[in-house]
């Protein structure tokens, strides 16, 4: 079970599109898992033959790092034998992620499997008790033969708090599943509302109680990116247009480039830079929740292209159906709350990652140019930062990067 | 086409930008960005689902007539009628 998302802890596996003797190639989808944010399309990361499948459709909930499937790399002159999952597991492991220095990424636990030693030390039911109530079993003390987590342990954890629960599930969460009648629509619904606010909840805590941030904020005079705009979607046919956000994502990216530091993630007590930037665009789901999948290297795309990936990206989020590697690999967040006249967001950053980016409505206003007082429409930018990787200042200079930027929308 | 025919064809084609749409809740006269939460990029969305439906290309000047499931009907009916004639 693949990490989609830094806040990701569990996930089903809703249909398999691979079939067991298929070659794969890098990048196929070869399944479709549910996470408490969309329905997410597993791509693969390496090529070779699917050998096995390990885990059926169903509506268990499989924590991060459980072995779904068995894929022998191509070049692999053994054939996989069922009996020797983790030797399997490390023909497949290699060349996982394309940079190394993307850390989500580099979770390949995608496909290994734990030790068998591992496995053993939770029963069955303990596993099952485990996973109802959102306990890491591999934090878990155990009781039983040879350390063995018993499912006495795990109730008795539940009391104490022990092993991070999670997430505080609701009573109704917990009964839902017990009842196993086949949910209606709506219950499913509710029930993948309920999972959101909780995925949400954990991410948004852990970054509160964890990262300490600092805001900034700039007024930008957007007078001739909206009136370049403008001139550029007259006369275009509806499918060719451009809507401002785009502008903004894109002067984002490239100020990136040019504060790097605030481009990544913080791991391991340390901020580590990513190369590549993957805007994680924060998209509100009707109905409540948000996701924040990735426009992949946004600063080297054309608008018209990441207009494209943007309409496609928000189009896909809302019928949650998204792909693991929109889902792993932002590696900043971008969020625009322009549409419902919002003046500036201070935004909470995404954890493991260093900042985020929030966009304003551009708002008429007045505003004074050449000693005149003149009526343009404003826009308030903002920075979240991550302290303990930068300071005010590195983030006052990608600031006035993105207002550089826009002045020449053009060059966008 | 007659007006109704449109109107199925255009809740069909929101049906697909917005997937929890409940066709018999939908008030026919109130803004789709209230009632259904639509925003810029989904409406961006729909205008072009409306252009692969209807084949009807919508200025950018006339999007704001299209704000509701009566408006957009009037605009595409009298769009069809006038190409029509031509």
């Amino acid at each position: 079970m693949p990490r989609l998302g830094a806040d990701m802890t569990a996930g089903k596996v809703v249909k398999w599109l691979k079939q067991p003797g298929e070659r794969i190639q890098r990048g196929d989808v070869i399944a479709i898992v549910e996470t408490d944010k969309a329905n997410v399309d597993v791509e693969s990361f390496i090529a070779g033959v699917l050998e096995k499948i390990l885990v059926e459709p169903g509506d268990e909930r499989l924590p991060v790092g459980t072995p779904l499937a068995l894929i022998r790399a191509e070049g692999a002159a053994e054939p996989v034998a069922p009996a020797a999952p983790v030797a399997a597991a490390r023909a497949v492991t290699p060349a996982p992620i394309p940079s190394a220095a993307i850390p989500l990424a580099a979770v390949p636990a995608a496909v290994v499997p734990p030790a068998p030693g591992e496995r053993a030390r939770i029963s069955p039911a303990a596993r099952k008790r485990a996973l109802e109530l959102r306990l890491d079993a591999a934090a878990l003390t155990g009781t039983g033969p040879e350390g063995r987590v018993t499912l006495a342990d795990v109730e008795r954890a539940a009391q104490a708090g022990q092993a991070a629960p999670a997430t505080q599930v609701a009573p109704t969460a917990q009964a839902a599943p017990a009842a196993r009648a086949e949910p209606s629509p709506a219950d499913a619904a509710a029930a993948r509302q309920l999972r959101m606010r909780e995925a949400i909840a954990n991410s948004m805590s852990r970054s509160k109680r964890e990262i300490p941030h600092y805001y900034l904020a700039c007024t930008i005079d957007m007078g001739r990116a909206m009136a370049w705009l403008a001139e550029r979607n007259a006369g275009r046919a509806v499918t060719d247009r451009l809507i401002y956000a785009v502008l903004l994502i894109k002067a984002a990216a490239l100020a990136l480039r040019e504060v790097p530091e605030l481009n990544g993630f913080w791991i391991d007590n340390r901020a580590q830079q990513s190369e590549a930037i993957h805007a994680g665009i924060a998209i509100s789901l009707r109905g409540g929740g948000l996701v924040a999948p990735a426009l992949h290297h946004a600063d080297q795309r054309s608008l018209d292209d990441l207009m494209r990936g943007f309409q496609d990206l928000v189009k896909r989020a809302r019928a949650w159906s998204l792909k693991s590697s929109e889902m792993a690999d932002p590696t900043v967040t971008i969020t625009s709350l322009g549409d419902r006249g919002v003046e500036s967001v201070f935004g909470i950053i995404t954890p493991p990652q260093l900042a985020l980016v929030g966009f304003g409505t551009p708002l008429e206003r007045p505003w004074v140019v050449g000693g005149q007082v003149v009526p343009r429409p404003l826009l308030t930018a903002t920075l979240s930062g991550d302290h303990r990787a930068t300071d005010g200042h590195r983030g006052a200079l990608f600031l006035a990067a993105v207002d550089r930027l826009l002045q020449q929308p053009e060059a966008l | 086409m007659t007006e109704d025919e449109i109107r199925v064809r255009v809740i069909k084609t929101l049906s697909g930008i917005v997937p929890e749409l409940d066709p018999g809740q939908l008030k026919p006269a109130v803004s789709l960005r209230d009632q259904l939460d639509v925003d810029s990029m989904d409406f961006l969305n729909f205008l072009i689902a409306l252009h692969g439906e209807f084949g009807v290309d919508v200025p950018e000047a006339d999007a704001p007539k299209l704000g509701t499931i009566d408006a957009c009907v009037g605009y595409l009916a009298q769009a069809l009628r006038q190409r029509a004639q031509a």
